[in-house]
């Protein structure tokens, strides 16, 4: 195992059980991701990226083959310590933000805080710092379903950075925006990649989306057919 | 440890400001266990009043004798010549001229129109002496005055004037082809006594042609609640068929009528509550549905599937918890106090009040904590059950 590698994909398996049919997504699937790397996935629909998505980030788990993790394996993992993996390596962001209505976006953005030790005031101070990041500070108190979707997308984005895990994975993160508000969370992102050295892999359709990230791989019938390196 | 309680306390807090959006549901929900509750109570409020309104009126300081075989007053029979042997029996108390606090008293039966339902039902005429009124230790006339003997004078109880028309003070009533004048009230302190008609006893015996024969015998106790000296007498006399018991034994038997009430409240609110409970278990299910992206978000962030499970047990438990708040409320305000009659051990009316008590509302309590518990629990169990992956499928 590479000294670099984040996460290390060992002859992935994955396959649904739909009544009497097993579909088989993928069979045989090798990869790494490396640390400090932004992985665009992109690929038809149905090719199985949000399945992949999911393996990593413990909330789904292969039918066969081992996924290692910081030189762990994790796919073996019981559901609960799974659900404590994700809640100290995982930050995620998802397509319609999946914010809670009745909390305001400070709130929101504690959530992931409430399951360390950290004290009140300094899970205050976090949240802070990470609205600040992504430039929500004045807007703390408001509820998030008065926001604007970017806006949305950036308290999430604010939590999934603030209890500072590893990785982040984003399922289709400008899916639900226009072009500048997706470019202004896409720059986001970047700067996260570059200035704090998180590692992010984000699954997209769009191909604008995907040059923002440092390579791209592409996802077919379970295969990836091809990787471009672009930063 | 901590964390564990910072979730619940989020997720609880986070469920209980999303009811709005699912306002009406909870809102039957809360709706179905008040009126559970408050049905529960009313039944054990008039239990617990009847049974209070016949427990106070039993001294222990008094027996009562009556024929062997008469469960009630109004079955017996007592002739003078056994009034007299009584008299001479040791372990009843006696005046300071030696003379035995005896009262042999009479109980018939008159027709009296209910204010409630304009219908006629039974009241009881006792006819009393002076001795026996002095055994009700709580008597005291609260208008006019007493009756005078040998006159066709009668004084009413509270109770009968509360609940049936033509007894104020001054008024003439008509039994059969007697016309009596109403010249007192009386209270006894609440108790069963003050549904009734006082008049003096030899009166009574003319009029009804009992010649000089009575229906029981009530005699003060020397050693309160000692009836041994009695029930020697009386076995040792064979011209002596009665039975001895104490006042307070009498009326706590009878008391116990309405008991079948408790055990009707309990089977009714039972039945009602699987009513509620149904449509609380609907109810949760929704919650948890309403809320499946909520939840499995917060299990992708990491909040464990125990604090999805009493996130959910909580709403359950505050919604039907404001049911029975609301519904013990309910019951207080319309049913403690109110007045009701019913028939008593002599096919006569009792007249009494319904009786909120402390551990009835604990009773109330306990059954919404239980609709709120059983409804809680399955939906609570699928909560904790609810694939994470759901949190990654397109909007609703
Ligand atoms: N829980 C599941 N049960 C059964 N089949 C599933 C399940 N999840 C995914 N699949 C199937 O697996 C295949 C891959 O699905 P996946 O969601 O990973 O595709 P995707 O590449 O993310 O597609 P899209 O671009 O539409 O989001 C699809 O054929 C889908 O129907
Ligand atoms: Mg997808």
């Amino acid at each position: 195992m590479s000294q670099e590698a984040l996460f290390e994909l060992k002859q992935v398996e994955k396959s649904f059980v739909k009544g009497k049919e097993t579909i088989s997504i993928f069979n045989d699937l090798n990869m790494t991701i490396d640390r400090g790397d932004f992985l665009a996935i992109m690929g038809p629909s149905g090719s199985g990226k949000t399945t992949l998505l999911n393996m990593l980030g413990g909330v789904d788990q292969p039918s066969g083959g081992e996924i290692w993790f910081d030189g762990a394996r994790m796919d073996n993992l019981s559901e609960s310590k799974l659900t404590q993996w994700r809640a100290h390596n995982i930050g995620f962001i998802f397509q319609f933000y999946n914010l809670m209505p009745m909390l305001n976006a400070a709130r929101n953005v504690e959530l992931p805080l409430l399951l360390t030790r950290l004290s009140r005031s300094q899970r205050k101070r976090s949240v802070e710092a990470a609205l600040a990041l992504v430039g929500l500070s004045d807007r703390a108190k408001h509820m998030t379903s008065e926001m604007s979707g970017g806006q949305q997308q950036r308290v999430a984005i604010a939590r999934a950075i603030v209890s500072d895990p590893k990785l982040i994975l984003c399922d289709e993160p400008t899916g639900d925006l226009d072009r500048t508000t997706a470019d202004e969370i896409l720059e986001m992102l970047q700067l996260l990649n570059r200035d704090h050295g998180k590692t992010i892999v984000m699954v997209t359709h769009d191909p604008a989306a995907a040059s923002y990230a440092r390579q791209t791989v592409h996802l077919d019938k379970g295969k990836f057919v091809h990787k471009e390196v672009l930063a | 440890m901590t964390s564990l309680f910072a979730q619940i306390g989020t997720v609880a807090m986070m469920n209980i400001r999303s009811l709005p959006r699912r306002l009406w549901m909870s809102l039957a929900m809360v709706l179905a266990s008040a009126v559970v509750v408050a049905i529960l109570l009313a039944f054990l409020a008039m239990a617990k009043g009847f049974e209070s309104t016949m427990n106070s009126a039993g001294s222990d300081r008094v027996a009562v004798m009556m024929r062997e075989g008469s469960a009630a007053e109004i079955n017996s029979v007592i002739t003078r010549e056994q009034v007299n042997l009584i008299e001479e029996s040791p372990g009843i108390a006696r005046d300071t001229e030696g003379a035995p606090l005896v009262s042999p008293e009479l109980y018939v039966i008159v027709d009296g129109l209910k204010k409630s339902s304009a219908t006629k039902a039974n009241i009881p005429l006792r006819g009393i002496n002076t001795t026996g009124m002095a055994m009700r230790g709580n008597m005291q006339l609260v208008e006019g005055r007493m009756f005078t003997a040998g006159t066709n004078e009668l004084i009413v109880g509270t109770g009968v004037l509360r609940e049936f028309d033509g007894f104020a003070l001054g008024e003439e009533v008509r039994f059969g082809k007697n016309v009596w004048t109403v010249v007192g009230v009386f209270t006894t302190g609440g108790n069963v006594f003050e549904s009734e008609l006082w008049a003096d006893v030899k009166v009574i015996q003319s009029h009804y042609d009992r010649g000089s024969s009575y229906q029981t015998i009530r005699a003060q106790l020397e050693t309160p609640g000692d009836i041994s000296g009695l029930e020697k007498t009386i076995e040792l006399e064979p011209r002596l068929n009665l039975e001895v018991q104490t006042e307070s034994a009498y009326f706590a038997a009878q008391g116990k009528q309405l008991e079948y009430m408790a055990i009707f409240g309990r089977v009714i609110s039972a039945i009602m509550a699987l009513g509620a409970l149904a449509g609380a278990l609907n109810t949760m299910y929704t919650s948890v549905a309403d809320r499946a992206k909520e939840i499995a978000t917060l299990r992708t962030l990491g909040f464990s599937n125990l604090s999805a499970f009493c996130g959910t047990m909580i709403e359950a438990l505050v919604l039907s918890a404001a049911g029975g708040l609301l519904g013990s409320a309910a019951a207080f305000l319309f049913f403690d106090g109110l007045s009701a009659s019913t028939l008593g051990g002599s096919f006569t009316q009792v007249v009494f009040s319904f009786e909120m008590s402390p551990d009835l509302f604990a009773q109330g309590a306990q059954l919404a904590l239980l609709i709120g518990f059983t409804s809680g629990f399955f939906p609570a169990w699928r909560a904790a059950r609810l694939p994470v992956i759901v949190a990654f499928r397109a909007a609703t």
